[in-house]
């Protein structure tokens, strides 16, 4: 029974999850970004042959090397909370996500284990060359980390090249190129990296900052945010450009999602994007309140995102919950009673198969297969219940969209005064360019939100929610957990902040 | 060192290189006792794994996660 289900115990198995993946979140993006920084420093001394390139890229990799210990790991804890609080996702998806995450697993070891220890042990042991490949290699193998969980992750807001088997419950992997290939993957794939790099570069930039307020080390701050700024702004581009795509796939295969962080209540034809408002929380699903209290709209906008053009129709909340027939819009009101049909058809398949009855376990299959498409709605009590949280989702989008628009600038501002010759001088500048990566962690966590509290209800997309996702276990022994982890984390972090602040306040090494 | 063969070259490789640390000293100590905790205590006492500690074949598994979802909703009775 839905009643049955305990919904505190779902809430602090996602708050646990949530805590642990934002945790987590706060290493990746910068170990992706900065392990290509570094490429490049290095690449300028295997050039220039100057020695004060190769004191830069030490230090900058002994940062490098800070961020991965402390972050190394983390991820784990994720693969943990799969198999414990979330017992049913986890052998449901087992034959999607263990390609990936084995192929991760065997690349990551390779490519860290041996190109790791050549950039950090390898300096005047191997030739500059060798050193300068090993380096890339270990961006490369990073990034390339980072595609295989995204590719799992991608799976989760949009299921193809699979199909549900009944008699293991498991989705089975039948195309591995189409779950490699989904435009979601790719686009969460270039999105996620390149905001990485401009956190990495964010990170250069406030720690340059802070050296030329503190007139120390200047030759290696200028020198870093050049390169840094420059990367950042080209990234920036590819953040811009692949979260536009994101937004039309999201349009295409999650409508809710984009509808939930636009706040669009009701469809439109064309429909405006809200460059920025106060979002009324009080809302609900087809009643008449206004979705704002203050907004300031773009006309057609929200339409050239969604439909790539001004003129077309944006399906709001009310038509995906209740239908829109005009649009030929099916709501989640209309696919719940379909999606009952496909549970009841899989208890009748099961219930067949256990006595020998063959032919009513066809019968029952093919049930089961013409409803399939709806089968994570047989779970929803109610149409409303489609819906993520709108006003966290529209806050979340809206922050990091900013965020990102300040980045580029600062970026900007950073390298024209370094051209200029006088960015030692520009202390405003330096100021607001000490915390900008804090805020680069900001717009990476927001970035998160957007794509998985926009998922909800579903920890699979229209497949299975996530009260179903769950084991039934006791809700204090989760909440306990939660906490302990807290405590856990923040030590971890507290440990990393530390040992980073003080090799920076160390700097890099004296020149010999 | 030329005498070394290769496999006593990479080994000489990482075992210098494991000596000549100073920061990184510290961080092998970080990494290894968030392993400990990962793996000694975290997986065995918080996190075991439910399917595989509660059931000893796959398929008593798959009938756990099939009557999970099947026995979720009160309205299955009124379906036709």
């Amino acid at each position: 029974m839905v009643e049955a289900i305990d919904l505190g115990m779902v809430n602090w198995a996602r708050a646990l999850f949530a805590l642990t993946a934002m945790y987590h979140w706060i290493f990746v993006p910068l170990t992706l970004g900065l392990s290509w920084i570094i490429a490049f420093y290095e690449t300028i001394y295997y050039r220039t042959g100057d020695e004060s390139w190769s004191r830069l890229t030490k230090f900058w990799m002994k940062l490098f090397g800070i961020n991965f210990a402390i972050g190394v790991a983390t991820g784990i804890i994720l693969e943990f909370e799969f198999g414990t609080n979330w017992s049913n996702y986890s052998w449901m998806v087992g034959d999607i996500f263990g390609a990936p995450l084995a192929i991760e697993g065997i690349a990551a070891f390779f490519l860290e284990s041996t190109f790791f220890a050549v950039m950090f042990f390898g300096w005047d042991r191997v030739s500059k060359k060798f050193h300068l490949v090993s380096t890339y290699m270990v961006a490369i193998g990073s990034n390339l980390s980072a595609l295989w969980i995204l590719v799992a992750n991608a799976w989760m807001q949009h299921p193809v090249g699979m199909e549900f088997n009944p008699d293991t419950a498991r989705f089975e992997m039948v195309d591995i190129m189409e779950v490699i290939l989904s435009p979601i993957a790719v686009s969460k794939f270039t999105h996620t990296t390149s905001s990485s790099f401009v956190m990495a570069s964010l990170f250069v930039i406030s720690v340059s900052a802070w050296y030329l307020l503190k007139q120390r080390h200047q030759l290696l701050a200028k020198r870093s945010i050049v390169v840094a700024a420059t990367f950042g702004i080209i990234a920036s581009l590819f953040v811009g450009v692949s979260g536009d795509e994101a937004a039309y796939e999201d349009a295409q295969h999650q409508p809710m999602k984009l509808a939930a962080f636009e706040g669009h209540f009701v469809g439109a034809d064309p429909s405006g994007l809200v460059a920025m408002g106060i979002v009324n929380t009080s809302k609900k699903p087809g009643d008449d309140q206004q979705s704002f209290h203050l907004e300031l709209k773009i006309p057609g906008m929200l339409s050239l995102l969604a439909q790539r053009t001004t003129i077309g129709f944006v399906p709001g909340i009310n038509d995906l919950v209740y239908g829109n027939e005009v649009e030929g819009i099916m709501g989640a009101q209309q696919k719940i009673p379909l999606g009952k049909i496909a549970v009841k058809s899989l208890a009748d398949y099961k219930a067949a198969k256990k006595v020998g009855d063959q032919v009513k376990a066809d019968r029952a299959l093919k049930t089961f297969r013409e409803h399939e498409p709806y089968f994570g709605y047989g779970f929803l009590e109610k149409p409303e219940d489609a819906v993520p949280p709108v006003g966290v989702m529209f806050y979340s989008f809206h922050i990091m969209v900013l965020l990102a628009g300040l980045f580029v600038t600062i970026f900007a501002a950073f390298l024209f005064f370094v051209y200029k010759g006088n960015i030692e001088k520009m202390k405003w500048l330096l100021l607001i360019g000490v915390p900008m990566f804090f805020l680069g962690i900001a717009a990476q966590e927001a970035g998160w939100v957007v794509a998985e509290v926009g998922r909800q209800p579903w920890a699979i997309q229209d497949m299975l929610p996530v009260s179903i996702a769950r084991t039934n276990l006791d809700t204090g022994t989760v909440a306990a957990t939660f906490f302990m982890f807290v405590a856990l984390f923040t030590v971890l972090l507290i440990a990393e902040v530390k040992i980073m602040l003080t090799q920076i306040k160390k700097g890099p090494e004296e020149e010999k | 060192m030329n005498y070394l063969t290769q496999p006593a070259k990479v080994y000489s490789f990482y075992r210098n290189g494991f000596r000549r640390m100073t920061l990184g000293r510290s961080l092998w100590k970080i990494i290894v006792i968030k392993l400990v905790i990962m793996f000694a205590i975290l997986k065995v006492f918080i996190f075991p794994n439910f399917l595989k500690t509660n059931f000893s074949t796959d398929e008593a598994r798959a009938d756990h996660v099939i009557h999970e979802l099947t026995n979720q909703q009160s309205s299955l009775e009124n379906i036709e």
